[in-house]
């Protein structure tokens, strides 16, 4: 593998921690430090920006080790975003997954409606102490850029979020949403005017205004500190789960399954669970139309490594390199690329990752409506969906099923897709104001 | 910098140099709006005082590049252009004329082919090397490898944001030229050169580059002949971009003429 950046390693003699781990299997697979996890992440990025990846990385490492930062940091996260998030056992739920015992990781709860919070507080918090008075961000469906705006607002900072056009139109309230906290968006109208274009133009941005301007990125991708850095900060997840489930059940579950967009969701969760191998681990990609259609964005299923947004990671391309156009129901997971740490932890063996497709994850998210009074975003409705097949496969292993455990990231709610979910399941009268602008790919 | 006497882009400043003048490095897009256009328009800029051509590789993420030269990628990538091509085009140029050609390209498409084969053909088209805006020093282990194999040029960037221990390391790292990012920002005509650009550049100098050239928003005439006075040359992009769209090759020409009459050192 000549184009191997493990190769690039040894004759630059940059170390690589994770290489170690994967040599020896009883290392610990936490809190991966980066730049590389196995032959993933690095920092394929151009010259100019290398400067303020350095200065985040060093301003990260130092505010880790503050107990100050960590006190704040801890402070904000019961204060305002409203953790620890409850764990609840899903009774009605379950009956669809071979009769297992669910638990669900309640992310939805905290402040703006998804684990994304936890991310931008610490993130916005590091901008400050760098001396930045502005953050930029990309947002899809708006998660992301809602949770940044609000961070930016809590703490007086300058906010500007690159949104593609074409999910601009889509998702205006979400829009409004941001500008309501004070944020500008920005349509962003190049390429494909998606999620990646929105990354390419606030890099751009990001290279011309860094000496104020911190890049907030939204997920666990990217160049190095981003990946462990986002980790971190979504650590607490599978910290306060792992507890959680051993305060409930008094021990840990056989089976952790979370959504994966770019993978911040999961990695947080699957970190708590990284070093008990009695812990099967599952992620689950945006199957899309079906993995046989091209219509999907199940990157580490279907795609090859290759470099993309800074990181070496799994990628949906052509045989050119050039990044192919990703498809899902859900705008959070309609991304190409994937965090590095999952490619590892996919080539290692650790974490499962499987599609699941638009239709799959729909039916779930009818399911958990009806069956737990949770309306879950359908992001989550993957995770969910993907949770029904492994608890089906848990119970067909034999046993009472009730001694099975599944604990599933319910990583946001679902309050933003409902003209989405009312749209496919045919809810709307044809002469409601709603289903004219559904008509159109709208969503309220 | 190793001074390697296989290093075209090296020869081609210092033809430059020895005439007592800057070099001109003159920028396009492979298949914009096709390849024979490309390989017309490259002998166009080369007959006309460019010493070095540069040849983008159109690249569906393109971070470093403004609106012109990402509308340009993009239309020839709906015009079918494939990576396979960019050999031709270089053969098509080096065939024709004594200029070096450069390819600039994402790292993406490189490590797709594998940088090894991506090397070999373009050392077999009579490339000179390439320029990567979005490959660092520390991540080129396998191009550093390759290149030395066959002989290439490596144009690694450098920036006013580079620290002087990333400099010293750059430097090292590159054969050819150093590419001293004028600038915190991307590709795009400016109106005025910042004057960063000219610390970039003693920078590269003091940290033992020979050979420093400065890229980004230089377009006209005026702006060529402040950087000559201290930079071994200079690229044009956006401004040669525009120019082919508008006016085709005769545009491309006339700009390309206009552009060399300030590379003089005087
Ligand atoms: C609720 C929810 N879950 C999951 C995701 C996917 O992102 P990640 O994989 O980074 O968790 C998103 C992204 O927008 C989201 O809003």
């Amino acid at each position: 593998m000549t184009d191997s950046p493990q190769a690039a390693n040894a004759s630059t003699g940059v170390t690589t921690d994770t290489a170690d781990a994967f040599l020896d299997p009883t290392a610990s697979l936490r809190h991966a430090p980066g730049p590389y996890f196995g032959e993933y992440g690095g920092r394929w990025m151009p010259e100019s920006l290398i400067a303020a990846l350095d200065e985040l990385t060093d301003t990260f490492d130092k505010a880790k080790a503050d107990p100050e930062f960590t006190a704040q940091v801890a402070e904000l996260n019961r204060t305002y975003a409203g953790r620890p998030s409850l764990l609840t056992e899903a009774k009605r739920f379950a009956e669809y997954a071979g009769g297992v015992r669910i638990f669900l990781k309640r992310e939805d709860l905290n402040h703006t409606g998804s684990h994304k919070i936890n991310n931008v507080l610490g993130q916005a918090l590091l901008a400050k102490r760098m001396g930045k008075t502005r953050v930029i961000a990309e947002t899809g469906a708006g998660q992301h850029g809602v949770a940044s705006a609000t961070a930016a607002a809590l703490m007086g900072l300058e906010c500007v979020v690159y949104m593609g056009a074409e999910d601009c139109r889509r998702q205006a309230l979400n829009v409004a949403r941001m500008e309501l906290l004070g944020a500008t968006v920005i349509p962003v109208t190049s390429g494909s005017q998606t999620l990646k274009d929105a990354i390419n133009e606030a890099l751009r941005d990001w290279v011309a205004n860094v000496d104020t301007t911190h890049y907030l990125l939204g997920t666990a991708a990217g160049a190095h500190p981003f990946p462990s850095m986002v980790r971190f900060f979504h650590e607490v997840i599978g910290e306060e789960a792992r507890e959680q489930m051993l305060a409930e059940t008094g021990k840990l579950p056989d089976a952790v399954c979370a959504c994966i967009g770019g993978g911040s969701n999961a990695i947080g969760m699957f970190h708590g669970f990284l070093d008990d191998p009695g812990v099967a681990l599952y992620g689950f990609e945006a199957g899309g139309e079906g993995v046989e259609t091209g219509r999907h964005a199940a990157t580490i299923t279907l795609g090859r490594p290759g470099v993309l947004h800074g990181a070496r990671s799994y990628l949906m391309q052509d045989d050119d390199g050039q990044t192919i156009e990703s498809h899902s129901i859900s705008a959070g997971l309609d991304y190409p690329g994937v965090g590095p740490e999952h490619a590892y932890l996919a080539d290692i063996g650790r974490v499962s990752y499987e599609p699941i497709t638009d239709a799959e994850a729909m039916d779930a998210f009818r399911v958990l409506c009806r069956s737990e009074g949770i309306i879950p975003a359908i992001e989550t409705a993957h995770a969910l969906a993907g949770a029904i097949k492994v608890g089906q496969r848990l119970a067909a292993e034999g046993g009472d099923p009730s001694e099975k455990i599944v604990l599933i990231n319910l990583s946001g709610r679902g309050d933003k897709d409902v003209a989405t979910a009312a749209e496919y399941f045919d809810l709307l009268p044809d002469d409601s104001a709603e289903a004219e602008i559904g008509k159109d790919g709208e969503q309220l | 910098m190793t001074t390697q006497t296989t290093s075209k882009a090296a020869a081609a400043i210092d033809r430059a140099r020895d005439a007592g003048r800057a070099a001109l490095i003159g920028y396009l897009p492979a298949g914009f709006p096709d390849v024979q256009t490309t390989i017309d328009a490259a002998l166009a800029m080369a007959n006309n005082g460019v010493d070095l051509i540069e040849i983008g590789i159109p690249y569906s993420d393109p971070v470093m590049d403004g609106q012109v030269i990402q509308d340009a990628t993009v239309q020839a990538l709906k015009n079918g252009f494939t990576v396979e091509r960019i050999f031709d085009i270089v053969e098509g140029i080096t065939s024709q004329t004594d200029a070096a050609v450069l390819v600039m390209t994402y790292w993406n498409p490189v490590m797709q082919l594998g940088v090894r084969e991506f090397a070999r053909r373009l050392h077999e088209a009579g490339g000179a090397g390439l320029i990567t805006p979005d490959l660092i020093p520390d991540e080129a282990g396998a191009w550093i490898a390759a290149s030395d194999e066959f002989g290439l040029d490596r144009i690694f960037l450098v920036a006013p944001s580079t620290s002087p221990e990333r400099m010293e390391r750059t430097v090292k790292a590159s054969r050819g030229f150093v590419y001293a990012v004028s600038i915190m920002g991307i590709t795009g005509a400016r109106t005025a050169v910042s004057s960063a650009a000219r610390a970039v550049v003693d920078a590269a100098h003091g940290a033992g580059a020979e050979r420093a050239c400065v890229g980004l928003g230089v377009s006209t005439a005026a702006q060529v002949k402040e950087i000559a006075a201290y930079a071994d040359g200079v690229i044009v992009g956006t401004a040669l971009v525009a120019a082919l769209r508008d006016g085709g090759v005769e545009a491309l020409s006339e700009l390309t003429k206009d552009l060399s009459s300030g590379t003089g050192k005087s």
